[in-house]
């Protein structure tokens, strides 16, 4: 056997990991992009955990989706082979390499939808329990009717599970949408305490918001590794046309 | 009181008093010979009035296209397979076996979640998350494990398909050749599904006779299960 199986919050690895969560229209892509940024700019490796999981698994959700197949079950289970191949691809290996690891979105959007949609708290959290606890995750907390506000301005149409129609609340997308996320923030607000989640209010300034994840991730890097310093600065300022 | 159970924390959704017919579980390593006994019991219910589905490993709607492509690939990790593993099985369960029971089927499965769980196990997930992530599945009414020792599988595998990559677990690279590998690889599988025998129940069935005697005593068992309850 490979060295058996690692659950949560037993992972011992050089690297970080910082995850952001809340609702669609929190703001937390955002955010984790400032973030990512500036950790950049610091000197650290850092790995943004794309979603790119493998093809097939992909495949498979893709179609479930597009036919309309998943049940609650298949939909936890699906996205939970999909969140472990990330795990095992692009999570573990670049956090044992020391890097700090970004993630928008994790274990606990999982238990929030499957939750909502009728699968057991503790099956899911069971099932999910291979997952890396994070060193940090941060909660963007957002009214329903701001998020509501964000993401009916400008987006793509919202979709049929991203609405929860499967849940049969309202006939109209944007009515079980907005029920279906009001159902998704009670999870949320519970899960805080339950995982420690640093909660940040999402109505501040974009600013305000990256000013406080700044300093509390700062408190956490201590010892983690950091690139020599590539002078990339000269490169900028050519480019720039400042010396031609 | 209805007549089925889930192991653990089970499907959502799902009233369980409506659940009629029979789950009948064959299970055992590769070639004992499963396949052969569900086309033959399946045959001789049918025979006797009695409506069957039959139903494996890797044959859901859902995953069974690319599970198939990603074992002969072979890029998934060991967590990942055996998640994918899971929702291919749930998808089965939900969409085949569940509603062909609220119909009263007999339904006789090659495969269940012990196959699975024992094909984790001997790639490193962990017994117990497996048994919690499998809390989902239906307690059977049977399971009868096929069981043949390692050298009686030997001689069989030989005589009929030959050593395949998966039965011999060369993605476990356990040794020098297919043979060392099959060999190995099939007395874990042993050793996982022995220590199930007790946990699960299982009806032990030597798998080591003809056709015919195993056919039989897997007849008259499998009349048991059905006429428990008048059925």
């Amino acid at each position: 056997m490979a060295g058996g199986m690692k659950m949560y919050g037993k992972h011992r690895f050089p690297g970080r990991l910082f995850i952001v969560e809340g609702i669609d229209g929190s703001g937390k892509s955002t955010q984790l992009s400032l973030l990512h940024k500036w950790l950049d700019s610091e000197g650290y490796v850092v790995y943004s955990s794309e979603w790119n999981s493998s093809p097939l698994v992909h495949d498979v959700t893709k179609r479930g989706k597009k036919k309309k197949m998943l049940t609650p079950m298949t939909f936890s289970l699906i996205h939970a082979t999909d969140f472990a191949d990330r795990t095992e691809h692009h999570i573990i290996p670049p956090l044992k390499a020391g890097a700090v690891v970004l993630a928008d979105r994790y274990i606990y959007t999982a238990f929030a939808r499957d939750v909502v949609r009728g699968v057991s708290p503790k099956w899911v959290r069971d099932l999910y329990a291979f997952a890396v606890k994070p060193t940090l995750g941060f909660y963007f907390r957002t009214p329903l009717d701001v998020a509501m506000k964000r993401i009916l301005g400008g987006r793509d149409a919202i979709k049929y599970y991203e609405a929860g129609m499967d849940l049969d609340l309202s006939d109209d997308l944007e009515e079980s949408f907005r029920l279906f996320q009001g159902r998704i923030i009670d999870q949320y607000e519970a899960m805080i305490d339950e995982f420690g989640l640093v909660t940040i209010d999402a109505t501040r300034s974009i600013e305000d918001q990256q000013a406080e994840v700044r300093r509390i991730v700062s408190e956490a890097l201590g010892g983690t590794k950091k690139t020599k310093v590539r002078k990339w600065l000269d490169l900028t300022s050519l480019a720039k046309g400042s010396r031609i | 009181m209805a007549r089925f159970n889930f192991f653990g924390e089970g499907l959502p959704d799902i009233d369980l008093d409506e659940l009629k017919g029979r789950l009948i579980v064959l299970e055992g390593t590769d070639g004992v010979g499963r396949s052969t006994h569900i086309g033959l019991l399946k045959q001789w219910l049918e025979n006797h009035g009695h409506a069957v589905l039959d139903t494996g490993m890797t044959r859901s709607a859902l995953a069974g296209k690319r599970l198939k492509q990603a074992k002969e690939g072979h890029t998934l990790g060991g967590i990942t397979m055996s998640l994918f593993y899971a929702t291919d099985f749930a998808d089965r369960l939900e969409q085949e076996i569940i509603p062909a029971l609220r119909a009263g089927f007999i339904v006789l499965t090659d495969r269940y979640i012990y196959s699975l769980m024992a094909r984790a196990i001997v790639r490193g997930s962990d017994p117990d998350w497996l048994s919690e992530v499998y809390g989902f599945a239906l307690r059977p009414d049977a399971v009868f494990y096929l069981r043949l020792g390692i050298d009686d599988l030997v001689t069989r595998v030989l005589q009929s398909t030959g050593f395949d990559y998966w039965e011999s677990g060369r993605d476990l690279h356990m040794g020098e050749d297919m043979y060392d590998s099959f060999v190995r690889y099939q007395k874990w599988l042993l050793a996982e599904f022995d220590k199930m025998v007790e946990t699960f129940g299982f009806e032990i069935v030597d798998a080591s006779g003809t056709v015919e005697e195993v056919f039989e005593n897997l007849r008259e068992r499998v009349d048991r299960v059905v006429a428990r309850n008048g059925y």
